[in-house]
């Protein structure tokens, strides 16, 4: 069997509500292989969402350990996580999170700019541009690059959001509800989107969602419970 | 790159902004104004206080003075006359003058400081010509109310201007008849000097005095055939009163340049509505001087003098107190003038930074304990240590101003920070670092620091380029003169601006900017990224 491009083993971690400690996650697992699409199903307060911050380094496991490629990241400094977000995560998260003073083409721009250095910027900023173009166009919103994200629909908010996450070509794109805030016919356009990247560009992707529906169009669906994994279910391609 | 784009981002879009970068400016502009004008005072008051005194002071320390002021000179030129430009003997003593204002008829006295000097030698050390009133045209508000009585060729000399010669004989005249009448009308044998003294306005108490200045007076200037018999006695003939008239117009032996402050006062002209100044004695006037002899123990004593013309250096402390007197006139009065005795020596170098040199040389020269020898700053030391405190504290004031400018941009800045929490949560998740996240926020306040800043120099300096304008049409608001320069004895408000105050204000403000938005910033840095992407 291949090592696992992302692994989170035996995850634990509690959240303090003033003096109580709450469980979140409880031991839970996940592993995604190279150009796999998982889906992670559960109710409000699962830890879904937890665990997927645990996977892409935005926190750290109380118990447990995030493997990537085998070689374990989540003790890392801080530094070095700082990197790996920029090089090896993509996060799109339900609300968009786009900066709001930013051009769509700034928003794309910016895991470049954090990436290089001042010099290094203005060095490589034609490539730069470029590349924030070229996913621009990928996920269709070449004529809105001047907008800021108040004058863009949700479906362009999160096409954009997409963008902004595969513009520093990531290997594993971190989808938070990607269409929790969205209309049907919108959310399945990204769904579209999400499945020909991961078909046509060998992308990672782990999503979380509590829409059964959605999650049916992935690869494989795991759901979390109180903090555990209770089923796996694998799909087929078809 | 981000931050700056962040950084630049914000200074445009958050209009919360504006709110610190005017309070900087504020700040700054208000410290530039404040400080440049009271660098102009304090340059103008500095420049007044050192004309009226010169460079170098020597002063004995007992009133009767040092003999042989020719002696005393000598030995100054000996031992520092490479530094010397010049120096003039001087006789510097409390004393009294009265007066009597012709509008009350009451009669004045005010303790005065009498110097006893040589006109053309005071002029060398000092700018007496600019301060004596007859060789400036009097103005008002840029226009010429009265030319200057004399020109500036014309050395200074204790002669009276045709204008107060004719004051004088008008007065004379009044006073000629005056006493007719008052003869006339009373007893034979009630003595003639007795209400002369009394009721005139030209009080001579001292007849042999005055007559011995009549003497002196006719002689030195040679204009009439000199009468054997100006009496005082004859003054109640009216006819020899009469004849006499042209001799008795004659001014008297002592003749001063009196402070200005001395004998004016400010009125509102009924008229106009305007404060006016209202001068009691005018040139060609007598008055008394009161002090006391140089003797061992000091007699009283009491001369009648000649108002020649009026001096105002600016300096009120000197306007209010000093009076110029003819040096010769002084040293007789006193008993000095056997042996040409002097209290003091004022000195004008060539360059005032050889005065620590000058002064060391002349301390050798002179026996300790004879004499002081000062310069004008240390002779002034109290007055301008005061207004250096002064500044000080005016500025210590002000920069609190700036910090609480600053304490505004903190409680600004963590508000923008609350409000920025979920985009810092985006950053971090799309690798920023938390020093990446703290650079964006203090290179924000440095931003606004500069902006405020450079924005404060530039209308601070504007103002203090145009503050007469703004001056004047604030007067033209409010209908009421804002800066009066008959109170301040400023034409206009005098501004001095010093690059190097105005950079240290600058950076200042900037650090100010840059230490409150620390907080914030490490506050913004240590953000958690999921708490913040959570934050609603």
């Amino acid at each position: 069997m291949t090592t696992p491009l992302i692994s989170a083993e035996a995850i634990t971690k509690s959240y303090y509500k003033g003096q109580h400690k709450v469980p979140v996650l409880q031991g839970a697992g996940l592993k995604a292989h190279r150009g796999e699409f998982i889906s992670v199903i559960g109710q409000s307060g699962s830890g879904k969402s937890t665990l997927l911050h645990v996977m892409g380094l935005l926190d750290s496991p109380d118990v447990g350990e995030v493997l990537l490629d085998g070689n374990r990241i989540d003790n890392l400094n801080q530094k070095a996580r700082d990197q790996l977000r920029n090089h090896v995560f993509g996060f799109i998260f339900q609300f968009y999170h786009l900066l709001p003073e930013l051009s769509l083409l700034e928003n794309v721009m910016t895991p470049l700019m954090i990436r290089h250095s001042i010099w290094g910027y203005w060095k490589h900023r034609k490539e730069i541009r470029d590349a924030a173009m070229n996913m621009i166009q990928q996920v269709g919103l070449e004529h809105r690059i001047k907008h800021r994200p108040s004058e863009l629909s949700g479906g362009e908010m999160q096409r954009g959001a997409i963008a902004r996450a595969l513009v520093g070509k990531p290997e594993i794109l971190l989808a938070d509800e990607p269409t929790g805030n969205l209309d049907a016919s919108t959310g399945s356009g990204i769904m579209d989107l999400l499945k020909s990247l991961n078909e046509n560009q060998q992308l990672t992707i782990v999503m979380v969602t509590h829409d059964e529906s959605i999650a049916a169009q992935a690869h494989r669906t795991v759901r979390l419970a109180q903090g555990r994994i209770q089923t796996v279910a694998r799909e087929d391609a078809a | 790159m981000y931050k700056l784009l962040l950084c630049i981002r914000y200074l445009r879009t958050k209009y919360i902004a504006l709110a610190c970068i005017i309070s900087v400016m504020l700040g700054v502009a208000t410290m530039i104004v404040v400080n440049s004008v009271m660098a102009g005072f304090t340059t103008e008051m500095r420049d007044r206080l050192h004309n009226f005194l010169s460079d170098i002071v020597i002063e004995s320390r007992s009133m009767s003075g040092v003999e042989d002021a020719k002696r005393q000179m000598a030995v100054v030129d000996e031992v520092a006359g490479e530094y010397i430009a010049a120096m003039t003997p001087t006789i510097e003593i409390p004393g009294m003058i009265t007066f009597t204002d012709p509008y009350s008829g009451e009669s004045y006295t005010s303790p005065v400081q009498i110097q006893g000097i040589d006109p053309v030698g005071k002029a060398k050390v000092g700018p007496l010509q600019d301060y004596l009133d007859s060789y400036n045209p009097v103005m008002e508000d840029g226009v010429v109310l009265r030319e200057a009585l004399r020109s500036r060729d014309e050395p200074i000399s204790w002669n009276l201007t045709r204008s107060a010669q004719e004051h004088r004989a008008m007065i004379k005249e009044r006073e000629s008849l005056y006493l007719h009448d008052l003869t006339t009308d009373t007893e034979p044998e009630f003595d003639a000097t007795t209400p002369a003294a009394t009721n005139s306005a030209t009080p001579e108490f001292d007849v042999t005095d005055s007559k011995a200045a009549s003497e002196k007076a006719a002689g030195s200037e040679n204009s009439e055939p000199t009468p054997g018999i100006i009496q005082d006695d004859f003054i109640n003939d009216p006819i020899v009163a009469d004849q006499n008239s042209s001799v008795k117009t004659r001014p008297l032996a002592a003749r001063i340049f009196l402070g200005e402050g001395l004998v004016s006062f400010q009125a509102q002209n009924p008229e106009t509505g305007k404060l006016q100044k209202v001068m009691m004695v005018e040139p060609g006037d007598d008055v008394i001087v009161s002090t006391v002899t140089a003797g061992r123990p000091p007699e009283p004593v009491r001369i009648s003098a000649t108002v020649v013309d009026s001096f105002r250096s600016g300096m009120n402390e000197y306007d209010t107190s000093i009076v110029l007197m003819n040096i010769n006139e002084l040293q007789k009065s006193r008993g000095m003038h056997l042996d040409n005795s002097i209290t003091s020596i004022h000195i004008k170098l060539k360059s005032y930074d050889d005065a620590e040199k000058a002064i060391a040389a002349l301390e050798r020269a002179f026996p300790p304990g004879q004499v002081t020898i000062r310069t004008w700053e240390e002779k002034q030391g109290l007055l301008l240590s005061a207004v250096e405190v002064e500044t000080a504290i005016l500025n210590v004031l002000l920069f609190l101003i700036i910090t609480v400018a600053g304490f505004g941009i903190l409680a600004i800045f963590y508000m923008i920070v609350v409000e920025k929490t979920r985009d810092i949560g985006i950053l971090k998740s799309l690798g920023a670092s938390s020093n990446g996240v703290m650079s964006i926020f203090l290179s924000y306040g440095l931003g606004l620091g500069i902006v405020g800043s450079t924005a404060g120099v530039v209308i601070g300096l504007l103002f203090v380029r145009y503050i007469n304008q703004i001056e004047d049409f604030l007067s033209w608001i409010t209908g009421r003169k804002v800066f009066d320069e008959k109170i301040y004895y400023f034409f206009e408000i005098p501004t001095s601006v010093s690059p190097l105050m105005v950079c240290s204000v600058a950076i200042g403000a900037i650090s100010i900017a840059v230490l409150a938005s620390i907080l914030p910033a490490r506050r913004a840095s240590r953000l958690h990224p999921v708490r913040a992407l959570r934050f609603e």
